[in-house]
């Protein structure tokens, strides 16, 4: 499993490792190798837990080799959903965050792109980010904007990466806007396009 | 001031607005325009009682839309060190005063998707400026407001007025009380807490908050800790060369002040952590006052927040 580098980076998203709370109700949402965070969590947690908690797993991009949906099912929660993916769990969030009450507890975790799109979410719904609990699990594969054409660009593993917009080559900084949910890329050879460096697969 | 140039006013009205509180409006000398602030911001007004320059936060409760003028509200105090009785006694129309520029410890955080008001007494000042600003660019909020009496109860035609459905009123002489359990178990997730008011209220709703799972980040305070008065006492500045005689009614950074030593401070009231100051040698115990020092931090022992903070024993020494 990758593991976060913490860069001497102030808006780099910092993760830590879910901790049970001793709250009224729960909302829990995963993504694919996040399966085992959740385990591990309701290791930790009281015997009623699961019963005051909702999850959400978004099974991830290898659905077919995934059989830990199942595992989760049996763990009792109160609301399970699935999804195929941390995108298209977005919505249901969505509606889940629009139910919640103050007081409910909020973890996420999964990979990198999962938890920018996640935690976007739970702000977009007024929740400060401070108050989330997150964990990684999983890919450290980036979502990235171009700060050229404001494009997004899902599932970038290296350094530098093309823009899928509109194609400049990006230094991806660990420059994060939680508004967006996105690290930042900038142009790389703004100079001189012929100079390419070369690409290094490093976020994985 | 220390960090901030004063700004010169003049007292355009005083109002009383019932038998415990009086209005103040300050107007610039100059005539033009005062600095801009946002709801729940205070100023520290500078009172010449006598030998002793008070200096004193008060929130500002006129709608920050507009800055022709500042309105505070102040509630007569009559166990204090004498501040409020000052403004209430010998503050009149036409005097010229000196304030500091507005500061902002109490804002609200327009990223919230609502925003819960809990006022107590005297405490509604900042939610009256606050609730004029959300009249304007919108946004949801509601404002639960205990008092004493109908008739103490300050401001309470111009709120239902402006806020209707979205005001609750609490009447401790008709025995109503806020259910703080309730009120703060039932908000959408997105809301934002703000509690204003006298010390045991304050105290309660942040436990009931904390307690009910709110995030730390939900929730604001304003909590001027007062200067309270107390036993005179002795402090020898270090850096300064200077010992100063802290007396009964005096804060400790007024003593400083008094002579003539510039101290960095922004509330006056133990919130805001600028005027924190080393203890270089201390034989004797601090009474600390403040909301600023941690726990850990007070029981060191090696820092101070003069503004509301005393000392007793036989030597203080602080690095200032």
């Amino acid at each position: 499993m990758s593991t976060v580098q913490y860069a001497d980076f102030k808006s780099r998203p910092f993760y830590g490792v879910l901790k049970p709370a001793s709250a009224v109700a729960h909302l829990i949402v995963a993504e694919g190798e996040g399966a085992q965070a959740v385990m591990d969590l309701i290791a930790k947690a009281p015997a009623d837990f699961a019963s005051k908690a909702t999850l959400l797993y978004a099974e991830g991009p290898y659905v077919s080799e995934n059989s830990r949906s199942q595992a989760l099912r049996e763990l009792g929660f109160a609301r399970f959903h699935t999804s195929a993916t941390a995108a298209a769990a977005v919505p249901r969030l969505h509606g889940a965050l629009d139910r919640l009450r103050m007081g409910t507890e909020v973890y996420l975790t999964g990979n990198e792109s999962a938890l920018s799109l996640f935690v976007k979410a739970c702000t977009e719904a007024g929740l400060d980010y401070q108050g989330l609990q997150t964990e990684h699990r999983g890919s450290l594969a980036r979502r990235m904007q171009c700060v050229h054409c404001k494009g997004i660009t899902e599932d970038v593993t290296t350094q530098p990466a093309e823009c899928a917009h509109c194609g400049l080559l990006l230094l991806v900084r660990d420059h994060y806007s939680r508004r967006i949910g996105a690290f930042q890329g900038v142009n790389i050879n703004a100079e001189d396009p012929s100079d390419v460096p070369p690409k290094e697969e490093i976020f994985r | 001031m220390s960090n901030h140039a004063a700004i010169d006013v003049i007292v355009s009205e005083v109002v009383e607005v019932n038998s415990l509180i009086k209005r103040f409006h300050f107007k610039r000398r100059d005539g033009g325009h005062l600095p801009a602030f946002s709801g729940g911001a205070h100023i520290v007004i500078e009172m010449q009682d006598g030998e002793q320059l008070r200096r004193t936060p008060y929130s500002l409760m006129s709608s920050p839309l507009d800055t022709s003028d500042y309105q505070c509200s102040i509630r007569r105090d009559d166990e204090g060190r004498g501040g409020s009785l000052y403004m209430h006694r010998e503050v009149k129309p036409g005097m010229a005063m000196k304030i500091s520029p507005p500061a902002n410890l109490f804002a609200l955080d327009l990223r919230a998707r609502k925003h819960l008001m809990i006022a107590g007494g005297i405490g509604i000042t900042p939610f009256l400026a606050q609730s004029s600003q959300l009249e304007r660019t919108g946004g949801e909020y509601e404002l639960h407001y205990g008092v004493r009496s109908a008739q103490l109860g300050a401001y309470l035609d111009v709120l239902q007025e402006r806020l209707q459905h979205r005001l609750h009123t609490y009447y401790d002489d008709q025995q109503q009380s806020i259910d703080f359990d309730e009120l703060l178990s039932t908000q959408p997730a997105g809301t934002h807490l703000y509690v204003c008011g006298p010390t045991p209220m304050i105290d309660k709703v942040l436990n009931t908050a904390r307690g009910a799972g709110w995030p730390e980040s939900h929730i604001h305070f304003e909590h001027f800790a007062k200067a309270s008065p107390g036993e005179p006492f002795t402090a020898e500045l270090s850096a300064s060369g200077v010992t100063v005689e802290v007396g009964r009614e005096q804060s400790l950074l007024e003593a400083i002040e008094a002579a003539g030593i510039e101290a960095p401070y922004l509330c006056r009231g133990g919130a805001c952590g600028q005027c924190e100051t080393r203890v270089l040698d201390c034989d004797g115990e601090l009474l600390h006052e403040d909301h600023w020092l941690e726990d850990d931090e007070r029981s060191a022992g090696e820092k101070i927040m003069p503004c509301v903070s005393r000392f007793k024993g036989k030597r203080l020494v602080l690095e200032r």
